[in-house]
Formats: structure tokens, sequence, C-alpha cells
């Protein structure tokens, strides 16, 4: 029986970290040198990870599925990162992050650990500022920074709408760095396949080598899982298109808790669907709602230009029904207050499922270059995608899948529940509860890698130091590799008529529909009873070309879409599970009487920790309660 | 719309490499490059044979991952966008497009439209970081930066090292690759302190690798999807010039 320990220290909440950081063991440098540690993904978390354990003197080991680190996701995010440094002297603090996050999670984070996580973010910014990051500055030359959603500070630092690129590329500079030291090795273009578990402890991966399809062995005295988030389960998402679930699924399958898999944020500002050969969903950044205003037509089937419709006759309904934050409210309510508009059929644009956001009053109060240098690369980039210029008329945008707030189940020290096995960024649950504020990723990702794993971890390993190198000719590796080859052959002697690619089309339209941004119990019923079938029919009619020996990219695809099923379903079952609404999470028969999410804190003020049971088994949940002690909990409003 | 595609194919690096007809139709204006060749890659899935393969990810401009030459121009015809941001209704109707992958000798190709770039790690690798170890940074805005300075850094700081820069020019140069992470980090004090040594080791490793000589054309310019100005190079050749005179003053 897996009783789940979140080893939250005792003390103070502002003290619990420093003094639990001073309390945990290390590693001496000698010592470090005879450890392995693998690092999968090399995103802001696991570059960093990386990187920072590399420095410490450990034997690194690190893997990325394309051809070069700096690829990974953190790359495209856009609009920032916060820190609590209250330069703008506006009253902001480590405790108002904190604060902040756990009610724009809608009380479903650990309080621990989201302090850490503000606490830590200070640190951050010096880092990356260390390391050559141009971060926007004011002509005083110090660092700019600018609102977010959800909050009332200035808290978000940029470099334009590319501050993922300029803190991954930072990131990816110290892991090269490390490289070029000899203590990291990289290993690109390798999927991870099965994790191997030697008695009870992570000790190693299986890869598959994505240039030649031989499956590789690699061994560590830990493990950690850097592997982002599985919002591509939707199809259609912000995310970029080889993000996948497959490396924190095969720890799932072999006894890693997945916690709150139905928490998937729906990011409201993103390009809307434009033709049904859609292979992704471009995301407008956040910022963007610091200066363009939210509408549509205040009359349903208008066929007027946006530029011709008057101010009167506009329903700024941010604006209108959340006065105190208006625009920026935070990202779930936006969402469903964007669906609840095309709903009821305000909507625009052919398929009336988009709203505009418009930059004229801006454009007017600021100059064209005023936001030009804010946005520039986003508006050149929307007139790209769409052939529209947002100078001149709104931007129309829509909700999409964006980040997933659940992931694998970690304790304060971000390990799993199997031992030696840690997981960091996005593929963690930890920090963001039932909804995640914008720019807390980036911090959260780089908390992680930087300032938090590299203590805890050595806590763990203090008690390796006598293990020798394991051995990658243990029978745990033979079964592992044994068991990745007979699903890649199970998968190749298929051979349908029917393209991976539109099996996961279907899938992700099942989840959008029946697990998306408003959901209920007889939709989620049905969504697991439509997955079973098509995951059925999936194993009859899939077509995978070529071999499985060689470069194939249909293949890798195949080999996530087919855990997209089981991730699909146990999302269904979470949100099945879960009673109420809270943050993302909103079930249609709990709302107020205004539409808002409506919480059962007496019966769901928990985290969700499911374990597998094999396929088609419903997954056994284990509860971890959350315990309240330094905010109260109340009714999240930003009216 | 309708197209006639050439499409580069090649089984392996070893492998003799030919070019490939296709007819596609029904093809949408709205439709992206890349999303042309995914439904291109459906038919002949669904017809049995094997897809091009070609190499994606963000699709939105910012990862570096795609990268094809599209009628002779890296990225297309459409300046400042990527491949992946490329979109149909910038071909006419009834028009033949070739597609191949990046033509230099420092990017051999590993499978149909996809290249080895891992030289420009190699660069970056040589020296393209500040030596800062994690812990040490001193408070953010304890050093204040001019913002022309830095805006400037971070012009450069946009290469998405996608390789168009290689791609275009005829000598294979990298040198305006290198030059983007050379300007960016001798601009900030942060990465000045090292800003002599990094540009010699950087600019040896590129000679190491098989990069070019600057073809003075300024073909990387025209075709970086990022718009990255080939000042940079002329401030890389001021760096690497002050960095060796400096040293035989030494």
């Amino acid at each position: 029986m897996i009783k789940l320990d979140s080893k939250i220290p005792k003390g103070p909440l502002a003290d619990k970290w420093s003094d639990y950081k001073s309390s945990l063991r290390l590693v001496n440098p000698a010592n470090k040198k005879k450890i392995d540690i693998i690092v999968v993904g090399t995103g802001l978390s696991g570059a960093s990870s990386a990187s920072a354990l590399g420095e410490l003197g450990y034997n690194v080991k690190v893997f990325c599925f394309q051809d070069s680190p700096r690829r990974a996701h953190s790359v495209a995010a856009q609009g920032g990162i916060n820190a609590a440094k209250n330069y703008k002297n506006d009253g902001d603090s480590v405790y108002r992050l904190f604060h902040d996050m756990i009610k724009g999670g809608d009380f479903r984070a650990r309080e621990a650990n989201v302090y850490r996580a503000a606490e830590v973010s200070n640190y951050v910014i010096d880092h990356f500022a260390a390391h050559g990051v141009p971060f926007a500055r004011d002509y005083g030359g110090m660092l700019e920074t600018r609102s977010f959603g959800g909050v009332q500070v200035s808290r978000t630092f940029y470099a334009k709408g590319q501050t993922g690129q300029q803190c991954l590329l930072g990131t990816y500079s110290s892991l090269s760095r490390q490289i070029a030291k000899g203590t990291v090795t990289m290993y690109e273009r390798r999927d991870m396949l099965d994790l191997v578990v030697i008695d009870g402890k992570a000790r190693g991966i299986i890869t598959r080598n994505l240039l030649t399809g031989e499956l590789e062995r690699h061994s560590a005295h830990a493990v950690v899982l850097a592997t982002g988030g599985y919002g591509t389960v939707f199809y259609l998402s912000t995310l970029a298109l080889g993000s996948n679930a497959s490396a924190a699924w095969a720890a799932h399958r072999k006894g890693a808790l997945f916690a709150n898999p139905s928490f998937i944020q729906i990011h409201p500002t993103s390009i809307p669907v434009l033709n049904d050969y859609q292979s992704k969903l471009t995301l407008m950044s956040e910022s963007l709602r610091n200066d363009g205003r939210v509408w549509v037509p205040k009359e349903k089937d208008e066929n007027r230009h946006p530029n011709q419709i008057p101010e009167a006759e506009r329903d700024y309904y941010l604006e209108r029904r959340y006065p105190a934050f208006g625009n920026l409210v935070p990202r779930d309510v936006a969402s469903r207050a964007a669906k609840e508009r095309c709903d009821a059929g305000y909507g625009v644009g052919d398929s009336g499922l988009s709203v505009y956001l418009d930059f004229k009053d801006a454009i007017e109060k600021q100059g064209k270059k005023g936001i030009e240098d804010k946005y520039g690369n986003l508006f050149e980039m929307y007139m790209k995608i769409t052939g529209i210029n947002p100078y001149e008329e709104p931007m129309r945008i829509y909700p999409a899948g964006h980040y997933t707030m659940g992931g694998l189940w970690v304790d304060y020290n971000l390990m799993t529940t199997i031992p030696g096995l840690y997981s960091v960024g996005e593929s963690n649950f930890s920090d963001h509860g039932a909804n995640r504020l914008g720019a807390s990723s980036l911090m959260q990702c780089s908390g992680d890698g930087y300032f938090i794993l590299p203590y805890t971890i050595g806590d763990y390993l203090a008690d390796e130091i006598r293990t020798p190198r394991i051995q990658t000719d243990h029978e745990e590796f033979d079964k592992a590799e044994k068991a990745a080859k007979e699903r890649i052959d199970r998968l190749m002697a298929v051979n349908g008529k029917q393209t991976v690619t539109s099996f996961h089309k279907r899938l992700g339209k099942i989840l959008w529909d029946h697990c998306g941004m408003v959901r209920s119990k007889e939709g989620l019923q049905k969504g697991i009873e439509m997955i079973d079938q098509l995951e059925d029919e999936f194993w009859k009619e899939v077509k995978v070309p070529a071999t499985a020996g060689e470069y194939n990219q249909e293949l890798e695809k195949a080999i996530r879409v087919a855990d997209f099923f089981e991730v699909g379903r146990l999302m269904c079952q979470d949100a099945l599970d879960r009673d109420e609404s809270c943050g993302a999470h909103f079930r249609e028969e709990y709302q107020t009487e205004q539409g808002e999410a409506k919480r059962n804190d007496a019966e769901y003020a928990h985290v969700s920790a499911y374990e597998y049971k094999g396929n088609r088994q419903s997954e056994i949940l284990h509860k971890e309660p959350l315990v309240f002690e330094n905010v109260e909990l109340k009714e999240r409003s930003y009216k | 719309m309708e197209f006639k595609l050439k499409i580069w194919r090649q089984k392996n690096a070893s492998a003799k490499g030919k070019f490939e007809n296709h007819t596609l139709k029904n093809v949408s204006a709205e439709m992206s490059f890349l999303q042309m060749l995914d439904y291109l890659n459906q038919q002949i899935i669904e017809s049995g044979g094997e897809p091009v393969h070609f190499e994606h990810d963000c699709r939105e401009g910012i990862c570096g991952s795609c990268g094809l030459y599209i009628n002779g121009r890296p990225h297309g015809p459409v300046t400042h966008t990527t491949t992946c941001e490329l979109h149909m209704r910038e071909f006419e109707d009834n028009s033949t497009i070739v597609i191949e992958p990046w033509r230099s000798k420092a990017f051999s190709v590993i499978k149909d439209l996809v290249v080895d770039r891992s030289a420009f790690e190699k660069v970056i690798r040589a020296g393209g970081f500040v030596n800062v170890n994690t812990g040490s940074a001193q408070e953010a805005n304890n050093i204040p930066i001019n913002k022309k300075i830095s805006d400037r850094a971070f012009d450069a700081a946009v290469c998405i090292g996608c390789g168009a820069c290689v791609a275009a020019c005829k000598n294979s140069s990298a040198m305006l690759f290198v030059s983007a992470k050379v300007s960016q980090m001798a601009m900030l004090p942060q990465g000045k302190v090292e800003a002599k040594d990094r540009v010699e080791k950087m600019v040896a490793k590129m000679d190491e690798v098989g990069f070019g000589f600057c073809s003075n054309t300024y073909g990387c310019e025209y075709d970086c999807p990022k718009g990255i100005s080939v000042e940079f190079i002329a401030q890389m050749n001021r760096e690497f010039f002050s960095a060796r005179v400096c040293k035989s003053k030494r």
C-alpha cells in the first residue's frame, strides 16, 4: 500500500526552506564524481538541473529527442518570468507572490512548495542576468517589469515576447559549458521508452536512438524527469508537436503516482483554428492583455468588419464581468468567459469560435512604436499566420490547450513515489494547483532545476556513495528493454490503413469536447467509452510505415499516441471523480449562479494521485490532504 | 490549389539522393508549408509509401528545428519567415515547388530533408557562455545596462540556430550565427570579462568544424528568418582582431 508523504518540513512557512536546506545531507566532492545522474529533457528545468548538477561535480547524462537541447519547448514561452523583486515599489513580496499563486491555483496546491517557488524566484532573475539574458530594461538601465493576469502588481520580467527563448538559451549556454567541461554527457535524438527500477529504486532508462532505431541502456544512481507536460493529448494545442507524455507515463506504469491529471490549462489567447489541416495552435502571449481589450459584438450575427462596429455596440465582457481585474483576469476565467460568449452566439469569425483582442486604444495612447517595442514579434507572428495586420484591425483569438498543472506526484524534495526518481518543471504537479498564473512556469522550471533539486537530490545520494556504478546487464534492464521492443513490434505488426495522426486528431477531439474547458458527468463517461473504442481501433487499424530499425518519424508518433489513450482516460477518470469545480477544472454541475467555479473544500481539498494498474484498469486513487495554515480558503473573486 | 512538388529523397547519409515528383491537389491557401507536407505524407502513407522526413517542432518560428531549401531559398520566398510560418497563399497556384535540405559541407544529410547541424553545438560549446556558476550571481540590478546596448544585445540574441545563414552562403560560412552569440555576450558587462578569450575560441572552432569564410554577399542576413544584421559580423571581426592585438602585446 502506497502511503503519500509530502515530507513538508515543520516550522513557520517563511523559514521552512532555509531551515530544511541546512539540515540536508551533503555528498563530498570526491564522492560526487562517482555518482551518475540521468536527466531526461533539456528544457528550462532539465537543462538547469543538468548544468547545476554538473557544476557540483556529479556525472550527468542528459537526453533530448530533438537534434539540439536548444529546441526544447520552453523556447516558445513568450510573456515573461515572475519574481518577487518589488522593483516597482508596488507592494510586492515573496508572500504576495505566494498568495497570488495559491489563490490563482484555486487553493489546490501545497503551501510549502508554492512559498519556496516564490522564495527562489529572485535568485533566478539574478542568475539569468549574470548569464547575459537580455531582459528588457528601462532608460536608467534597470530591469523592466510588466503586469500579468491574476495579479495586481508588476512583477513579470521579460524579453519582448520571447522570454522563454532567452531564458532557455541562457540555460542552454550553461549546459553547453558543462558539456564542454565533460561533467555532462549529451545524448540528442533519443526517446525515453522505459524506466528501469532495481530493488525499488530508479536506476536507469531505456532509450531509442531515433536515427538508428537502436534500443539503448543507460544507468545511474538517480533519474530526473524534466519531460514537460502532456497538453498535446488534445492534438491541437499550443505545444510543440514533439512534446509528449511518454517518458512520464513510462514512470507512471512503473509505479510513480500521477497527480491531478485533469488539471489542464486552456489558454485564453491563441490564434483560433483556421482550417481542417491545422497541426497546432499558436499562442498569443497573455502579456497582450495588458494593452489589448477583449470584446465581442453586442448583437448576434454581426456582419460588419470589426473596425466598423462603434464603441457603444461592443461588449467588453471581461471588463463588464470582472471590473477589478478587467482584461487581466486569470487564464481559466478568461477562457471560460470567451467560451460562454461564443456558445451564446456572439462569437466572431467564420466559425463563430473566436473573440476580438483589440489594440486600437493602446495604439492611440502609446503610439505604434510603443506597442511594437513591447509585442513586435507577436504582432509579426500573428500577421504571418493569419495574413491580417493587428496594428490595423483587432486580432481574433480563442482558447487552446496549453499547460498541464497535473503531472507526476512529487514530495517536497521533488521526488516521485519511486525512490531515486525525481520530476522537475511542468512534468511534476507541484506548484500551480488547479490553474497556473502567467509567467510562473519559467519561474518554477528554473527554480526547480537551479535552486531546489541540487539540494534535495544530494540528501538522497548521500546514501548512495557506496553503491558502485550500476551495471546495465542487470535483469531489470533486460526486462525493460524487452518490453519496449515488444511494444514497438506490436505497433509495427498492426499494419492497418489509417495514419497515426488521424487517430491522434480523433483522440484530441474527444478530449476537447468531453474533458476540455467545461466538463460534465455524462460527457466524461461518454468520453471514456469513446477513448476505449478508439484505442481498440488504433491497435487494429494503425499504419506505421517502414521498419523499426531506422529513422522513422511515424513510429515515434505512434509510440506517443499509444500512450495518450491511457493519459486521456486517466484525465477523464480524475475529472469524473472530482465533484467540484476548481481552477481549470470546471464541472457544469458545480457552478455559482454567476457561472463561476464552485469549489467543495470540505471534500476535495486534496491532491488526487493515481496508481497505475494496467491498461483499461481503473486506477487507484490516493489522496494527499492539502492543509492551509497561512491563507484563508475563500471563493476566488476577480470582480 | 494544386502544386507539383519536386522533393529531395535520400534514404540515409551514405545513400545517393534524388528528386521525387508529386502532384498535390486540394491544397488550401490557409495551410502552412509544413501542414502541406503533413498532407502529402498522409497521402503517401495511405498509399503504402514512406513519408518524407523533415524536422519541425514548435511550428511557430522559434525553436529553429525546421529549415528547408524552397525554390532555391532557405525558408522559402518570404523574408523574415521560418519554413513553419510560411503559408501556401504565398505560392502561385499550379506552380512547381522544389524542396531540398540545407546544402552545406558542414551539415550532412541524415535522411530526406533532415540534416546534421551538430557543428553548431560544437561552436557554442567552445565558448558561447558566461563562466558563472549557479549561486554566485549578484543582485540583478547592481549592474545597470544602458537600454540601447541591452536592446542591441537582444537583437543579436534572437538567433534560433536554424542554419539558414550557412545554407544561404556559398562559402557555407557560419559567421552570422557565431557573431550573434559573440556580439550579444561582448556587449553586455556580464559577458565582457571573457570576451576576448571567447571570440578566439569560437572562431577557431568554427573554422575547425568546416564552416567557410564570410563571402561578403550578405545572403545570410537576407535569408535569416530573424533578420539578424551582418553588422554583428563586423563586430565579431573587431572583437577578434582586438583580441589578437591584445595577445601580441602580452
